[in-house]
């Protein structure tokens, strides 16, 4: 990696990150992809979620499934761990909780590829600031 | 098209599950069923105007739905796609009714701004920091502020210390700047101690590079060119995440010298605590980070005068600095339109107890406890009642139904008699025993005093004999006295805010449920049925058949057969002898006739 | 300056001044247990901790501690207000709830800061009933560690790492079972410790205490079969009246002397005399050193330190086991003493050696165990059998209805009762080596010194340094006194940053004058000021001033021993050191 030199070498590093984010995360990019953002802190990890994780990369293997799995920290809600957050091209992101193996399968089955919601949605209460 | 029906405690209890099937028998009826999912989710946080029903995916967002609003929603919204306007949230403020569920967010009781990449980012990733507006303040400062503008700044935005005592944070950078030395510190306090809070690891393992670039804000604010984080060796996740982050700092230049071309010099370095609670007090944690005894000393000298190594040194909290960046960003005058008078922004509190939505939430200081309880909390499991809630951890207090209308803010807690502490937030209802809940805090501070002053070292533990007294039913009402005493003296005389804040849990309760104290001195009663010595296993001798399985369950023999007949039945009936009784409840567990009662 | 108000008084005092010390200007007495001053020896405990000072500031959430807060301009203070009273008796009330109440039969029974405090605020029983820390009891030859009666006042261990930087003791566990103890709470004879017994001197109340041998010492005059013999230290004879109320500095040598007597020792000698043996030793090898270096021997090392001091000796066994050959290999005055009553006296008296008895009164701790080493011991009979430090003497006196002011003053016993006021000023810090130079000036010049005070070697400065103008010769000398300076001192020489030809080193602060064993000083610095001057009042005094011309000493070299270290001085009055740098183990 490069060092970054001034503000300004920053902010033009900033907008690449970020159109490259949009790129894939539009929609009516034919490339874009579905991505599963899992819940590992502490807790997450401690309820489960490194294990689903694991478990949902080969099931969306085995399904064929161009997924982008990423981790990320705390979403705050402790009471329904382990929870991960799928985002579909073009649409709302879905938090999902008590995400188990079989909870797993039934959202890549259901909701990934069939678009069809699954219970266990957690609904985010929460406002953040840009 | 779904329709998400809130199945959160508190909307279940009015009638969720009916509306949900009722959705389920009408779109039936229609032959919806396949096209129209019906999804019960987890708790909205709205459960004041609950139950709740989102239509998605136009984001309708219909209020207090009953059973019979069903069908009507079905057939003007589902099939005519008409938005059912009396159902929908009317806005208190111009009387309008609001449709789509974008604009609701003011329904939403939480604001992210120390957690706003916590669950959006990777962690690992400081390219997705970066795309976040990561680092830019760390620009900003280096580039276009003066040290002094970056304290005006910080000083302005209102920002207070959130790590419990709420210490101006512009102002102790001021102090440390106005400092002279050859060598000062930025510190990070990442020794979060109190029980049940997780605040600050949870942000370090959510966006460990917002500390990083806060720590270098404030060197460069106090003139430091040198960072240390202590934090205690049992995170190893936050120290993982924390390690990776200074290491792609460093590859970017962001950490190191001459950072962003503007000659800056700021590196960090980890030092790992052994998790003393006495070490979240600032010079504590600096003697441990020396490799001295982690005790406090008396204070002045101030850390901003003479710290670590004898230099002067700022110590911050984590969930302090993660409020940094973005005020830098987003202005002074952004940050403090969040919050009450006196407290600014926004505080994080781990929500834990009996409450139904346990988790990390972040309110604007000034949100009424209510609110927290009731909306984010999704009120009380099991639909009991509310009795108590305990902030700040084992420095902090109990507060009761009287407070429900409290603005949650540093000042306001003080003047309830608890503290906001590092934000632990304890919900209790009616199964709780509010002297065994002070004993329990107690137990905590008597663990974790360094023993350096007399009142925190003895004075302590002789409350902790004294509760431990009085749950076991020796108390006497001069044992409350003295713990009354006692508990003013510990306050008014110990070294450190640990000792000083001790006898808050005892002071509290004692407050504000001195007829529970009362109770357990005088009539040696537990109400909450959790005193264990206070307790007796009873068995209803009508009730009884005589079968003896409780005798054949009791570890301890205390239970033996009498010569009674109860009419109707054919044995004996059971007795116990209290004497012998520990308490475990084998007996009444294993009785199937309901014989067996707790007196 | 400051102004402020102290109990409606106007107080006006420096910037930087506690209020506690304002306070005490202002005549207003705040009780204190752990704070603790040596003034003028830099010596300052003030760690907040045990909250017996608090005070009520105007406008202040809570009490303060008097010790360490600064006076501010404007200040309104309470030191009495029902408040604060409410406060420290409290706080008092719950030291004394977990401390052992045997008064009755404690060490420090009378001299006990904690017992004062108790009954100056009138406790007269303890409302909390509970649970009291129990510890493991520690014994050393020298010191008593029981730290059940320990109020984690800290002067040990600030005694031990600052002014003696031996670092035995430290803060351990926490909460109610913290308490000050070596590391890993081992034994003291396992940890660091040299045995100076100076945190013995500060603390406040009966948890460090010397080992006392008076019952021992008693029972072998008891013995008719023994012979017991006492030599009593120079620093003794100017600091035992304290304990019968006489003013610090009151010489009472006739007196001791008197009262040994009269508690049953056969003959009361002196180690002065010894101290004076310890001249002819040391300043001949400090002279040979000198002549070879001179002369062109590199191999020589120097400086030469001295090694009187046990707790000294201790010290660099412990810490500067790369030095071991620099000091001198004389043994100490006490050690010298016995060696020859055990030898040189036992046969011209015809004693056997198993049937004679040697005591040392010792302003010292350090004493105690230095006599139970290995190599002071011939076939298992030590050279001196036991130790009384002078607060165990003075027990002793008063145990047998003797009063020291209605002593007579009688004279030591001969020929080991001898000595010169060279030997007296041992127990100042600077004066073993000003007796030194005294002779050392006189045999390396050949001349008669005119003035035998060396004032340059004088002083209570932690380190001295002082040139001695040997006709025409340069001679260095660096002195020390407490450890830490000590060490301070050594490391310079050791990094080669200093060069000196002779360095003396006393374990404890003042010299033996505030040895450990000396009656308590409770932290007033006057009083060991006070020893120091009658230390040379002494010296004035006495009609030889040089050891040299001491005629028993004289009588000694050439009746038995042939010359300052020969062959018999050798084997008699030399030893060698120890690396003890790795001996701390851990564990069980």
């Amino acid at each position: 990696m490069a060092k970054v030199k001034s503000l300004a070498e920053l902010k033009a590093m900033k907008d690449k990150l970020r159109s490259n984010l949009d790129l894939r995360e539009k929609s009516n990019n034919p490339d874009s992809l579905v991505q599963i953002k899992v819940a590992m802190a502490t807790c997450g990890i401690a309820a489960g979620a490194k294990q689903v994780m694991e478990h949902m990369m080969e099931e969306a293997d085995k399904l064929k499934l161009s997924i982008i799995f990423t981790q990320t920290g705390c979403m705050g809600y402790c009471h329904a761990e382990p929870t991960i957050e799928v985002r579909k091209p073009g649409k709302e992101p879905v938090v999902f909780g008590h995400v188990d193996n079989a909870k797993a399968d039934e959202i890549l089955t259901r909701y990934v590829m069939n678009n069809e919601l699954v219970e266990g949605i957690i609904p985010v209460n929460y406002e953040t600031i840009d | 098209m779904h329709v998400l029906v809130c199945g959160g405690t508190g909307c279940q209890a009015s009638a969720s599950s009916e509306i949900v099937s009722c959705f389920q028998n009408i779109l039936a009826d229609k032959g919806l069923q396949d096209e129209i999912q019906v999804i019960k989710t987890g708790c909205f946080g709205f459960c004041e105007k609950g139950p709740i029903v989102k239509i998605m995916p136009d984001n309708t967002f219909y209020t207090q739905v009953k059973p019979e609003d069903v069908r009507k929603i079905i057939e003007e919204h589902i099939i005519k796609g008409r938005k059912v306007t009396d159902l929908l949230y009317l806005d208190p403020e111009n009387k309008e009714h609001v449709a789509d569920s974008k604009h609701m967010g003011f329904y939403k009781k939480q604001l992210r701004i120390a957690l706003r990449n916590c669950g959006f980012i990777n962690p690992e990733s400081i390219d997705e920091y970066i795309s976040r507006d990561g680092y830019e303040a760390l620009g900003k400062v280096l580039s276009e502020m003066t040290p002094q503008q970056v304290i005006d700044e910080i000083t302005r935005s209102g920002l207070r210390g959130r790590g419990g005592a709420g210490f101006p944070t512009g102002v102790k950078w001021g102090l440390c700047a106005k400092s002279k030395a050859d060598q000062k510190y930025a510190i990070c306090n990442a020794d979060e101690g109190d029980p049940g809070a997780f605040m600050d690891r949870s942000i370090m393992e959510g966006d460990p590079n917002s500390i990083i670039e806060a720590m270098a804000i404030c060197g460069y604010a106090i003139g430091a060119s040198q960072g240390l984080v202590y934090i205690r060796a049992e995170y190893p996740l936050a120290i993982h995440r924390l390690e990776i982050a200074i290491a792609q700092a460093r590859e970017y230049g962001l950490l190191g010298k001459d950072i962003l071309g503007s000659g800056f010099d700021f590196d960090i370095e980890l030092r790992f605590g052994a998790g003393a609670f006495v070490c979240g007090e600032e010079t504590a944690l600096i003697h441990s980070m020396e490799g001295k005894r982690g005790e406090p000393t008396f204070k002045p000298p101030f850390p901003a005068v003479e710290g670590y190594m004898g230099k002067p040194s700022n110590v911050n909290n984590v969930e302090t600095l993660a409020n940094i960046p973005i005020i830098i960003n987003k202005g002074a005058e952004w940050f403090s339109k969040y919050g009450s008078e006196k407290s600014k922004g926004t505080k994080v509190f781990a929500l834990a107890g009996q409450i139904n939505n346990v988790g990390l939430i972040e309110v604007p200081m000034g949100t009424p406890l209510r609110d927290i309880i009731y909306e984010i909390g999704g009120g009380i499991k099991g639909g009991r009642q509310f009795k108590a809630v305990q902030t700040g951890g084992p420095s902090g207090g109990c507060l009761t139904t009287k407070h429900l209308d409290t603005q949650i803010d540093y000042d306001s807690l003080v003047a309830a008699g608890s503290m906001m502490g590092s934000g632990g937030m304890v919900v209790m209802d009616e199964t709780s025993c509010m002297v065994a809940i002070a004993k329990f805090y107690l137990e905590f501070t008597c663990e974790e005093s360094c023993g350096k002053c007399t009142p925190c070292r003895i004075g302590n533990k002789r409350m902790l004999e004294i509760l431990t007294r009085i749950t076991e039913g020796n108390g006497t009402m001069e044992d409350l006295e003295e713990l009354r005493n006692l508990a003013a003296v510990i306050k008014d005389t110990a070294l450190c805010g640990l000792g000083q804040t001790a006898p808050n849990p005892v002071l509290s309760t004692l407050d504000n449920f001195w007829d529970e104290y009362v109770e357990h001195v005088v009539e040696k009663k537990c109400r909450a049925g959790v005193c264990k010595k206070l307790m007796n296993y009873v068995i209803d001798q009508e009730k009884c058949i005589g079968c003896g399985k409780c005798a054949k369950n009791c570890p301890a023999n205390a239970i033996s057969k009498t010569e009674y007949i109860a009419p109707g039945h054919k044995l004996p009936s059971m007795v116990i002898n209290t004497s012998v009784c520990i308490k475990c409840g084998a007996c009444m567990s294993g009785c199937k006739f309901d014989a067996i009662s707790v007196k | 300056m400051v102004k402020l108000t102290i109990d409606n008084k106007p107080v006006e005092v420096a910037q930087g001044t506690t209020i506690l010390k304002a306070a005490r200007q202002a005549g207003i007495h705040i009780p204190t247990l752990c704070y603790f001053e040596l003034a003028g020896m830099n010596f300052e405990n003030k760690p907040g901790g045990c909250r017996v000072c608090v005070i009520e500031v105007e406008g202040r959430r809570n009490l303060a501690p008097a010790c360490a807060t600064e006076c501010m301009d404007g200040m309104v203070v309470h030191t009495h207000s029902p408040r604060v009273i409410n406060a420290r008796r409290t706080v008092v009330e719950l030291m004394l709830s977990d401390h052992p109440a045997d008064c009755l039969t404690c060490p420090k029974s009378g001299q006990c800061e904690l017992q004062a405090l108790a009954q100056y605020l009138g406790i007269r029983e303890i409302p909390f009933k509970g649970e009291q820390s129990t510890y493991r009891k520690d014994m050393s030859p020298s010191i008593i560690r029981d730290v059940d009666k320990c109020v984690m006042c800290r002067r040990c261990e600030n005694m031990c790492n600052n002014i003696q930087s031996v670092g035995a003791l430290s803060a351990i566990n926490r909460g109610f079972m913290a308490v000050v103890s070596p590391a890993f709470e081992q034994d003291m004879v396992e940890s660091t410790c040299v045995m100076c017994g100076q945190c013995v001197q500060v603390c406040p109340v009966g948890a460090l205490s010397e080992v006392d041998d008076t019952r021992r010492v008693m029972s072998a005059i008891n013995n008719p079969k023994k012979t017991v013999i006492v030599q009593t230290a120079p620093a003794t004879r100017v600091a035992l009246g304290e304990e019968f109320g006489m003013t610090p500095g009151t010489i009472v040598t006739g007196q001791m002397t008197a009262a040994l007597r009269r508690l049953g020792f056969d003959y009361v000698f002196d180690t002065d005399f010894s101290a004076d043996l310890t001249i002819m030793e040391e300043g001949t090898e400090l002279l040979n050193r000198i002549s070879k270096f001179m002369a062109g021997d590199k191999s020589v090392r120097l400086p030469i330190l001295t090694s009187c001091c046990p707790g000294w000796v201790n010290f660099f066994e412990h810490n500067f086991p790369d030095m071991l050959d620099v000091p001198s290999t004389a043994k100490s005055p006490q050690q010298m003493f016995g060696a020859i009553a055990k030898s040189y006296w036992a046969e011209k008296m015809n004693i056997k050696r198993e049937d004679l008895v040697v005591v040392s009164i010792m302003p010292c701790l350090a004493k105690k165990y230095e006599c139970r080493r290995d190599e002071f011991a011939v076939d298992n009979n030590p050279d001196v059998d036991y130790v009384l430090s002078t607060r165990e003497l003075a027990r002793l006196i008063k145990q047998y209805n003797m009063d020291l002011k209605d002593m007579p003053s009688e004279d030591y016993d001969d020929p080991l009762g001898e000595s010169t006021g060279a030997a007296v000023i041992f127990g100042a810090t600077g004066g073993v080596i000003e007796a030194a130079t005294r002779t050392a000036y006189e045999v390396f010049t050949g001349k008669k010194l005119e003035k035998v005070e060396f004032t340059q070697l004088r002083g209570l400065e932690g380190i001295r340094d002082a040139h001695v103008d040997f006709n025409g010769t340069d001679i260095h000398i660096g002195i020390a006194h407490g450890l830490a300076n000590a060490r301070k001192l050594l490391e310079s020489v050791r990094d080669g940053k200093e060069q000196f030809h002779a360095i003396e080193v006393m374990a404890c602060p003042g010299g033996c004058i505030g040895g450990a064993g000396q009656p308590y000083h409770h932290g007033n610095s006057e009083i060991i000021k006070k020893r120091f001057e009658a230390i040379y009042r002494e010296d004035e005094g006495k009609p030889i001033r040089k050891s040299h011309e001491n005629p028993s000493i004289q009588k000694l070299y050439a009746e038995y021993l042939g010359e300052p270290c020969g062959h018999k001085s050798h084997e008699l009055l030399h030893t060698h050191y120890f690396d003890k740098s790795n001996c701390v183990e851990i564990g069980e």
